[in-house]
């Protein structure tokens, strides 16, 4: 035990010292706190810069019609050749020319937008629903009612649903799908993530003791058994060593930037919301500024509606359950081979249900609780990283613990397997092996 | 007291038989040979020795007990393919490797500095192993394997790599613990080592024994008859009296006051008394057979 203990030792220090550790470690948070405070920080960058676009009206009908907005302004440009104005685009400040045919109430098609960039998503979203809105109030007039901008006002209406998901304990939380899709798709990606790179760690160490022939000496003063455990709980360690590290600066960093962006969100929202507010007066639509500054306001609370603690946990429980069932299977492949090439056609099978749990994972997060991820998520090669995806949206404590159950009985098992291989296998040499041999290895009784 | 005996082992891998009933009894406090070509099963009789493996049938006894491996960590292994970790400090591996061993911390660094300054690498101590040269990479290695203070060492081709003054001084070292009460294995292809060094060989070809023994005795055994007598006299007459005895006589150039005799059947007595008839002797000696050319004779007989 104690010679486990020592080799645990050396494995965690000298992966823990290594210079690519130190920088990798330091980096993660500083990426992940980019994933998450970067989109704040061009929410309110984006402002200073507004778009022009040229409208070019043949049907007469949309004059001041398109509303500007605070990242749009158009101007309408009269009695010119959308060709003209397209060849001279380039020298103009203007993004972009809006091209409405003479027939537009008549046919849907034959509106054409203009460019050198891609515009964004939303401009052209603006302008349809600029346009159909004009056509249709225009189409309304047609019809001589009295009143119509009254009657108009007075049925324009919003929706804003709020979605809440209900527990069986009868209790109701609000529930934000989009957080939970992307904290599900963080912690399954970061298992996966994990369980391949310190696996692959497990794997190259076991070939460079075998390659290095160290692993004569050693296996001359230790039981291999003890060689592959020490190996593969050191390299655990200093996996949970740079989890642990990560999440600690990755919250420093988000509440220091929280504290930080916080402000000029809030700020934000109160611009945003008076804009809003007059653009709604324009077109209609009635949307407190009030409301709009609430509903931003919530982006760093909607986070606490996921339950971090359990989340964690299961994190924590499914890496290691996941790293020593696909470690132990790595150990026993750097064991078999005494080369890189040669490890290839071991490592495709083995690695094929941890790439199969990361397409299904994709699939789980539209999906939670559908059958298929049930069961990927139940059997113990999937488990990890489905489990994961799908534990953000709350999963029965039951079906966690019976996945949970299962990874371990199947680890204990696996592990063992592998120690057979291993110990067999870690001393022949220059001999490409086959799964017929890997098999026979497996069943020899003794040493 | 045999610190190391094999009983009848048997080791089969696979359909193929790596060991077949090897008896071997190695004395406590000798030096031993352990001889054969390429092949022949060392290796894997190497690491029966050291618990590493099982044998399929017999026993393996150390220290007149069943062998273990735990009780290995009475025994210094240094195996033929050298190995270390790359990447790791001479000075730290040295500890590492021994604490495997079971030696404390602090004893493990108390030796390993006492042999660092013996084999001269003291400055060496805090350099990554693949700083090191091949010399001293396998000095770094032998001290490896004795710091633990074995009581058996098993060095396997302990002299390969190593320059004529550091093999002096390793098979200084090896005597020195020999003299201490440490049981040497030595496995090697170095012949005139052998002679040199071992008290006792077993020589293992083909998956068996075939010659063990005393190595004086075994030359013995294997002396054919041969003799080198300087002389002063008649050179030419002493040979043609010698080949009508039936000797076969063989002269060097260089040496004119020398000769060479092959006369078998024939006691040192006899051969002098004809010699004296002849010329005056000034030396005579048996010549016995080198080691070199009871391996090959061995080996080529089975």
């Amino acid at each position: 035990m104690n010679k486990i203990l020592i080799i645990l030792r050396r494995e965690y220090l000298s992966r823990v010292r290594k210079k690519s550790f130190i920088v990798m470690t330091l980096l993660g948070p500083a990426l992940f706190a980019g994933f998450l405070l970067i989109p704040a920080w061009f929410a309110t960058m984006d402002d200073s810069e507004v778009k022009q676009i040229a409208v070019i009206d043949s049907s007469q009908l949309f004059l001041k019609k398109i509303p500007d907005t605070e990242h749009f302004k158009f101007t309408y440009a009269m009695n010119v050749k959308p060709e003209d104005f397209k060849k001279n685009l380039a020298q103009t400040e203007y993004f972009g020319i809006l091209y409405i045919p003479p027939y537009i109430a008549y046919t849907p098609s034959g509106t054409e937008f203009f460019s050198y960039r891609q515009p964004p998503a939303g401009l052209i979203v603006h302008i349809s629903n600029a346009i159909e809105k004009t056509i249709e109030k225009e189409k309304l007039k047609a019809h001589q009612i009295e009143n119509l901008d009254e009657i108009l006002r007075s049925v324009s209406t919003r929706i804003d649903i709020r979605t809440f998901k209900l527990s069986e304990e009868g209790t109701e939380k609000e529930s934000h799908g989009i957080v939970n899709t992307v904290v599900a798709y963080v912690s399954a990606f970061l298992i996966y993530l994990f369980v391949f790179m310190f696996g692959a760690q497990v794997m190259r160490g076991v070939m460079e003791e075998k390659t290095g022939r160290v692993v004569e000496i050693i296996i001359s003063s230790v039981k291999p058994f003890q060689l592959m455990m020490g190996k593969v709980t050191g390299i655990a360690m200093v996996g949970l060593t740079q989890f642990v590290i990560w999440i600690a600066l990755t919250l420093i960093l988000v509440t220091t930037g929280r504290m930080f962006f916080m402000n000029s969100l809030t700020e934000k929202a109160l611009q945003q919301g008076e804009v809003y507010a007059q653009v709604a007066s324009q077109t209609g639509n009635e949307l407190s500024g009030q409301e709009l500054m609430n509903r931003s306001g919530d982006l760093f609370s909607m986070l606490d509606s996921v339950n971090f603690p359990v989340l964690i946990g299961c994190f924590l429980l499914f890496f290691i359950g996941g790293y020593l069932l696909y470690g132990s299977l790595f150990a026993a492949i750097g064991s078999a081979v005494d080369n890189d090439t040669d490890s290839q056609q071991f490592m495709m099978p083995v690695s094929l249900p941890l790439i199969v749990a990361f397409m299904v994972m994709l699939n789980v997060m539209q999906n939670p609780d559908s059958t298929v991820a049930f069961w990927f998520s139940i059997i113990p090669f999937t488990s990890p990283v489905v489990m994961m995806a799908r534990i953000p949206f709350g999963v029965p404590y039951w079906e966690i613990i019976l996945s949970v159950g299962l990874l371990i009985v199947t680890f204990i098992g696996v592990i063992r397997l592998s120690a057979k291989i291993y110990r067999t296998a870690i001393l022949i040499y220059g001999k490409k092996p086959t799964w017929k041999e890997l098999w026979k290895w497996m069943r020899y009784g003794n040493n | 007291m045999n610190i190391l005996s094999a009983r009848q082992i048997d080791k089969q891998y696979g359909s193929v038989k790596v060991l077949d009933r090897i008896t071997v009894d190695v004395p406590q406090g000798s030096i031993y040979g352990l001889l054969g070509p390429n092949g022949a099963g060392k290796t894997t009789f190497i690491r029966i020795a050291n618990g590493i493996t099982a044998p399929d049938s017999g026993e393996m006894l150390f220290m007149e007990r069943r062998m273990t491996l735990n009780a290995a960590v009475h025994i210094g292994y240094l195996p033929e393919e050298r190995g270390l970790y790359r990447k790791m400090k001479a000075g730290e591996q040295a500890l590492y490797l021994a604490r495997l061993k079971g030696l404390s911390k602090a004893d493990a660094r108390k030796r390993a500095v006492e042999w660092f300054e013996k084999f001269e690498i003291t400055d060496w101590w805090n350099k990554k192993v693949e700083e090191l040269s091949k010399g001293m990479q396998q000095k770094l290695q032998f001290i490896i394997t004795v710091l633990h203070r074995p009581v058996l060492l098993i060095l396997d081709e302990p002299f390969s790599g190593f320059d004529p003054v550091n093999t002096e001084l390793l098979k200084k070292e090896i005597r020195q613990l020999r003299d201490n009460g440490t049981t040497v294995i030595l496995s090697t292809h170095n012949m005139a080592s052998v002679e040199e060094m071992c008290d006792h060989i077993s020589l293992i070809d083909k998956s068996r024994c075939v010659l063990h023994g005393k190595v004086s005795h075994i030359r013995q055994t294997y002396k054919s008859g041969e003799y080198e007598v300087g002389f002063e006299g008649d050179g030419k007459r002493l040979e043609e009296v010698l080949n009508a005895y039936q000797c076969t006589v063989s002269r060097d150039e260089k040496h004119p006051r020398k000769i060479k005799i092959y006369a078998p059947g024939k006691t040192a007595n006899k051969l002098l008394s004809i010699i004296i008839s002849c010329v005056s002797v000034t030396s005579f000696n048996e010549i016995l057979p080198s080691m070199n050319d009871i391996f090959i004779r061995s080996v080529k007989r089975n």
